[in-house]
């Protein structure tokens, strides 16, 4: 880019001779790892296409014989849809529920006095030492006593509260100016409808973007689920991919199945991601602050 | 409109207490204006006075009501804040319909009808669509003031309302606050750092330090007789020269003595029981080069240390002694920095402030001009 000047047209300055060893270098080092780290997807791709002999042969890495047909199988034989549909519902459950929570929780830390306001954020902020993986044990009891064992309840509740989106909220809610709370109180606007009609349209990006975290978070819980759910019909799509790999055919895994299965198990959160990720990128931006 | 009563208002803040003990009565309709610096407790008054925060101790009436307890929006108050605190997502006109229903009982049609008329009174019926992102800061400054005169209160609050915009735009905002003002004749508390914002706005202006009144007073009073030291360095600009002095009293009259100079104070009877240790303050232009003043009684030789051209006068900062003070002579005077210069004062123009700070002498009587100011302020 050097030896550009402003009488060049754009044109010129991308002509070959402007591309310095050192740019081609970097830009091949980024293409590698971008390569490297698609290669697993790439890959299950691929598998997704091939009957169980091709996946077997390593060097065999085309499109294989079975086109589609894997897809049909998984949806059709295995009952895929119906996890599909399973963890859709659990998914929304928690981010509705979690999002929710987590506002009123975060406008009862930020616009209102109580007594130990501080130690009661120090001790949500503590949860985050004990995920569901660690509390399996109590929790399954506690199920257990509730009743609610085998039940959409048991798959969704213990992910309703969380400490990551209080943060988070309490972080964007306390970075609005106290004087449009003020305002608000001015004119005797109660809480709720300030709730409503200001705080929520105002972090409209942070609750897109809490909600793509949670989405994702959700859509791939795997222990609890298989863990509190007995029944194969109500069980969501992680654990569904399991019974997958149960199907053998003259005692080999057949992968192309499983791949194919694990690329429709990737498509919810994909399309979340793709819809949500200018909010989701504002909100990881805030959370680095 | 509405007067204002408030007596022995306090404002604790655990250990610090922000305002102290302050008592005042605003008139229905006046325009008065709280000036301090930073931290001296005038933002908190407004405060309390709008219900933002809870009075420690005193009474607050607007009108006959006592309000210490009422709800803000029971106080028939309405609030211009520094940031203007104005919705993001909302329109211009949303923005100042927003909690119209909980502070009346209007109609939409009411409503609508009150913004338009207040948008007519701001000229801004063309930003009542957009946003404030959209806007500049002196038209959400505008919106912001729109929302407060939809309301009619009886009293209007401004919280530095104008610190945001720049410098130009702030003189034209204020000529158009005083406007507006003799507009809608609501009584309005101003609060500001600004002294030259003060100054152009009150009807009285209210100096406050540490959280206590200096001085309430008109304007020009308050520039002509400051009650305290305090208030004759903060209202001014450059700010009155106050130098320390020895009250020197024998049988001609009292005379204020420094190292550099002996001045005889004229009229000084009330100071002959003072003697010892005081200041004497005199104001940058009351100050003058002895070739000037025709009949100077007495002179006093000062160095120049600096020389600042403003434009329309030369500022001299001049060293006496070991004090330094500030002369504003005449533009385009044919001084250095170095030069040894002679210099009179205005002998009108002299106050003296004991070790307190408070003002014991000013060398012409207060009482002739507080009237002429009221005369005027009556036409």
């Amino acid at each position: 880019m050097a030896t550009s000047s402003t009488s060049e047209s754009t044109l010129a300055r991308l002509l070959p001779e402007d591309v310095d060893a050192e740019q081609a270098v970097i830009h091949g080092g980024l293409v590698l790892s971008i390569f490297l780290m698609g290669l697993p997807l790439l890959l299950a791709l691929i598998m997704s296409t091939q009957n169980t002999t091709e996946v077997y042969q390593v060097t065999n890495v085309g499109i294989g014989s079975e086109g589609l047909s894997n897809y049909g199988t998984v949806l059709g034989e295995y009952n895929f849809g119906q996890y599909m549909i399973n963890s859709v519902v659990m998914s929304i459950i928690i981010v509705v529920g979690k999002v929710t929570l987590s506002l009123f929780a975060a406008l009862a830390l930020v616009y209102y006095r109580f007594p130990y306001e501080r130690a009661v954020f120090m001790f949500i902020l503590l949860t985050l030492l004990l995920p569901v993986p660690v509390r399996i044990v109590p929790l399954f009891d506690l199920m257990a006593r509730l009743g609610w064992g085998n039940t959409l309840m048991a798959i969704t509740g213990p992910y309703i509260a969380s400490a990551t989106a209080v943060f988070l909220f309490r972080q964007h809610f306390m970075a609005i100016p106290a004087s449009l709370v003020e305002n608000a109180h001015l004119d005797g606007v109660g809480p709720l409808t300030f709730l409503w009609k200001v705080l929520i349209p105002m972090s409209k990006g942070m609750i897109a973007g809490v909600s793509v975290i949670t989405f994702i978070y959700a859509w791939n819980q795997y222990l609890w689920p298989l863990i509190i759910m007995t029944d194969q019909s109500k069980q969501v799509v992680q654990v569904g991919l399991r019974f997958l790999q149960a199907a053998s055919q003259s005692g080999l895994t057949r992968w192309g199945i499983i791949m194919a299965g694990a690329v429709i198990a990737l498509l919810p959160p994909l399309a979340v991601l793709i819809v949500l990720h200018k909010p989701l990128l504002e909100t990881l931006a805030i959370q680095q602050k | 409109m509405s007067d204002i009563h408030i007596d022995g208002l306090t404002k604790q803040f655990d250990d610090v207490t922000a305002v102290d003990d302050i008592s005042l009565d605003i008139d229905s309709g006046e325009f008065l204006v709280f000036v301090g610096p930073s931290g001296c407790g005038k933002s908190t008054t407004l405060r309390m006075i709008a219900g933002l925060e809870s009075i420690t101790s005193g009474e607050l009436r607007i009108g006959e009501r006592r309000v210490n307890e009422l709800a803000p929006k029971e106080r028939s108050i309405a609030m211009v804040f520094q940031n203007y605190a104005l919705y993001p997502h909302m329109t211009g006109a949303e923005n100042m319909k927003f909690g119209m229903k909980s502070v009346s009982d209007y109609t939409d049609d009411e409503i609508d009808e009150r913004v338009r008329e207040a948008a007519e009174i701001l000229d801004i019926p063309e930003l009542l669509e957009r946003k404030p992102k959209e806007l500049s800061g002196g038209e959400r400054q505008r919106v912001a003031i729109g929302r407060a005169i939809v309301r009619e209160p009886d009293v209007f609050l401004l919280d530095e309302p104008l610190s945001n915009l720049d410098a130009k735009l702030r003189v034209q905002m204020r000529a158009e606050l005083l406007q507006l003002h003799r507009e809608i004749d609501a009584t309005t508390l101003y609060v500001t750092h600004d002294q030259t914002e003060a100054m152009t706005l009150g009807d009285r202006v209210a100096v406050l330090n540490d959280g206590q009144i200096e001085q309430v007073d008109p304007p020009q009073v308050l520039y002509d007789y400051p009650a305290t030291r305090f208030v004759a360095e903060f209202i001014g600009s450059p700010a009155m020269n106050v130098v320390p002095i020895e009250l020197h009293g024998d049988g001609d009259g009292v005379s204020a003595r420094h190292e550099a100079f002996d001045l005889p104070l004229p009229d000084a009877g009330d100071l002959a029981g003072h003697s010892g240790g005081a200041s004497l303050g005199v104001r940058p232009e009351d100050v003058s080069l002895a070739r000037n003043v025709d009949g100077e009684r007495w002179t006093f030789e000062a160095e120049v240390s600096v020389t600042e051209p403003l434009g329309e006068s030369l500022l001299l900062h001049c060293l006496i002694g070991d004090d330094e003070i500030h002369v504003k002579a005449e533009a385009r005077s044919e001084i250095n920095a170095g030069d040894v210069i002679e210099l009179g004062v205005d002998e009108e123009r002299l106050h003296v402030f004991d070790e307190s700070g408070d003002a014991i002498y000013h060398s012409s009587p207060r009482e002739r001009t507080a009237e002429d100011v009221e005369t005027r302020a009556e036409h």
